[in-house]
């Protein structure tokens, strides 16, 4: 049986390639872009920008908490540096130098993390961090992003290199369907209607988004018509657009690779609670840790997979 | 600037401690002893030293820039950079209370002329400024960067690995001094946790490290500074150990660790103002 999915793909890519690609071209359109990465240049994909402006570009080590105070200081002297490491290390390990040097000290600082939630697989829980989004979103001045496939990462990593202010850039290890348009337009902090629908709104972000769309095509099948919006900024959240669609749905779910504490959904709860409620549930990890085990099999384990938010929204729906 | 004697640089440092003595009393908060050991340093940096425009502008092309690493010395610094013409004198009175620029410690969200970044936990400044650093050099600026770390904040792992890059990619247009005043918060450092030889540990890091044996008298500190100037551009980053004494100036706090966050009361404000002449007029 094959699903009529609103969104297809011919290609899988990792989303890491897509912030090495657009990093690379960032480079390109602006000399003031500069590269710091903490012995992972390879993971990260920065190896085209570091071979091509090595002059721009600073191997730091393992050295995630100088990689953050370098990064605040070149900024100041004007450079837009772009650090890069696994969300582990760009996030829990080096809060307060982001806390105290990036983001109360206004710096225009992008930290770019790859390897982010589950799907970075057999590594195992040392390193899935499923609660940087929550770390990042609470601090005031951080923009907070997490794109979806290749192309829409891509995109974003030209958008901040435009931004002025501190931003986190989350993306992945995973090769996963590229499923959105190359020549799309990224705009940081406004949300997109994928698919128009009347019963639920299913918000998305990162892999997730993926996911949503199959499970859109599977609802749609037992008559479900599901609207999925993709939230590629998790702060400044786009209140409006979410607000409009459950006014018009009733119910919503919110699907993301990270805890249910702190995340995407906490921050929709926020703003239904305040203007607007109606029924919420939430795909996400249950406050646990990960384990090894392929993307795959983990997103089935830790209920986060298509058939996941399906059944998320129709408890939704039920609560209507 | 026009160069200044070493007498008028002493009675500014004299002036520094009592505006110090006068914020960290006038709020009853603060830390008033590493700031009496640092006033020479402050001074002789900013009226002597630093080549820096009288207008700020964060980003401090073609300037000298510095940066406070341990930020609770705020006083020392606020006094310094006001005295030096980034802000009025006056504003020294609103240290600590609400709605005042002059954050208990530095901070830029209420742009005060003269801060670059936030400091006050520990161990980020050198970091800061080795990116800034960095980026002096990526535009082909010939001027330096200055940055000041406690000795008690060289605990911090950050620091070491702030010096390794240093060393590595050969960042010689920084100067990093330690006020090496042998204190912390709860005793000496040798006690509390043995920093054993600095000298040796940033030699071995591939640092240039010098010392100014006497940081509480204005021309060993210049010639320190001026010695130092003289060591960069020589394809390493360089380390002054500044020797000095927590609470010089008041005969009642130097050499203890007693008033790192302790304000002075009526009785006592009065007995260290006694001590030292009103030079510049109080703010």
């Amino acid at each position: 049986m094959s699903l009529d999915l609103k969104f297809t793909y011919t290609e899988k890519k990792d989303t890491r390639s897509g912030f090495g690609d657009g990093f690379l071209e960032a480079g390109r359109k602006n000399p003031n872009v500069v590269g710091l990465c903490a012995d992972l240049i390879g993971s990260l994909k920065m190896g085209a920008f570091q071979k091509e402006f090595p002059e721009r570009f600073f191997q730091t080590g393992i050295a995630e908490a100088n990689m953050i105070g370098l990064s605040a200081g070149l900024a100041l002297g004007g450079k837009i540096p772009f650090a890069g490491t696994f969300a582990n290390f760009a996030t829990g390990r080096v809060y307060d130098q982001i806390r105290q040097s990036v983001a109360y000290s206004e710096k225009n600082v992008k930290i770019c993390a790859s390897h982010a939630g589950l799907t970075l697989g057999e590594d195992g829980a040392t390193h899935q961090i499923l609660e940087d989004l929550g770390m990042m979103k609470m601090l005031p001045n951080m923009t907070v992003i997490n794109p979806c496939d290749y192309n829409q990462t891509k995109a974003a990593t030209l958008a901040i290199a435009e931004h002025e202010g501190p931003v986190y850039l989350r993306f992945g290890r995973p090769s996963w369907p590229i499923f959105t348009p190359a020549d799309q337009k990224f705009e940081i902090g406004k949300a997109w209607k994928m698919i128009d629908g009347k019963d639920v709104t299913i918000f998305a972000t990162g892999h997730l988004v993926w996911e949503a769309v199959v499970a859109e095509a599977m609802l749609r099948e037992e008559g479900i018509h599901a609207e999925v919006i993709n939230i590629h900024t998790i702060k400044p959240l786009d209140e409006e657009a979410i607000l409009e669609s459950v006014k018009k749905t009733g119910c919503a779910v919110s699907a993301e690779e990270h805890q249910i504490n702190g995340g995407l959904g906490d921050s929709i709860a926020q703003t239904l609670t305040r203007n607007h409620p109606a029924p919420l549930e939430y795909v996400g990890v249950n406050d646990s840790f990960g384990e090894s085990g392929t993307p795959a099999q983990l997103l089935e384990k830790y209920g986060l997979n298509a058939e996941n938010i399906v059944k998320a929204v129709k408890k939704a729906i039920s609560r209507k | 600037m026009e160069k200044q004697s070493i007498e008028q640089l002493q009675k500014i440092a004299t002036q520094l401690r009592r505006d110090v003595l006068r914020m960290v009393h006038a709020v009853q908060s603060g830390h008033p002893g590493a700031p009496l050991g640092c006033a020479e340093f402050f001074v002789a940096l900013y009226f002597d030293q630093l080549r820096h425009n009288p207008d700020f502008k964060m980003d401090g092309k073609g300037e000298d820039i510095f940066f406070l690493s341990n930020g609770h010395l705020s006083a020392g610094w606020y006094s310094v950079l006001a005295r030096s013409g980034y802000f009025p004198v006056e504003e020294l009175k609103t240290f600590r209370k609400l709605n005042s620029r002059l954050q208990g410690h530095p901070a830029t969200e209420e742009h005060l002329p003269g801060v670059r970044i936030a400091s006050g936990s520990l161990g980020q400044g050198l970091s800061v400024a080795l990116g800034a650093a960095q980026a002096k050099k990526l535009d082909g600026d010939d001027k330096l960067v200055y940055v000041m770390m406690g000795d008690g904040e060289l605990q911090e792992g950050q620091v070491w690995e702030a010096a390794m890059y240093a060393a590595h990619y050969g960042v010689d247009n920084l100067i990093a001094t330690v006020d090496y005043n042998g204190q912390q918060i709860d005793g000496p450092t040798n006690k509390i946790m043995d920093l054993k030889s600095l000298r040796a540990k940033f030699e071995a890091f591939g640092w240039e490290v010098m010392e100014t044996p006497n940081g509480n008298d204005m021309e060993s500190v210049l010639i320190g500074l001026e010695k130092a100037k003289n060591l960069t551009r020589e394809g390493k980053p360089v380390m002054n150990l500044l020797h000095t004494e927590m609470g010089f100036g008041v005969d009642f706090m130097v050499g203890t660790h007693k008033w790192h966050g302790s304000p002075p009361n009526d009785e006592q404000l009065e007995n260290a103002l006694s001590q030292l002449e009103e030079t510049l007029g109080d703010y």
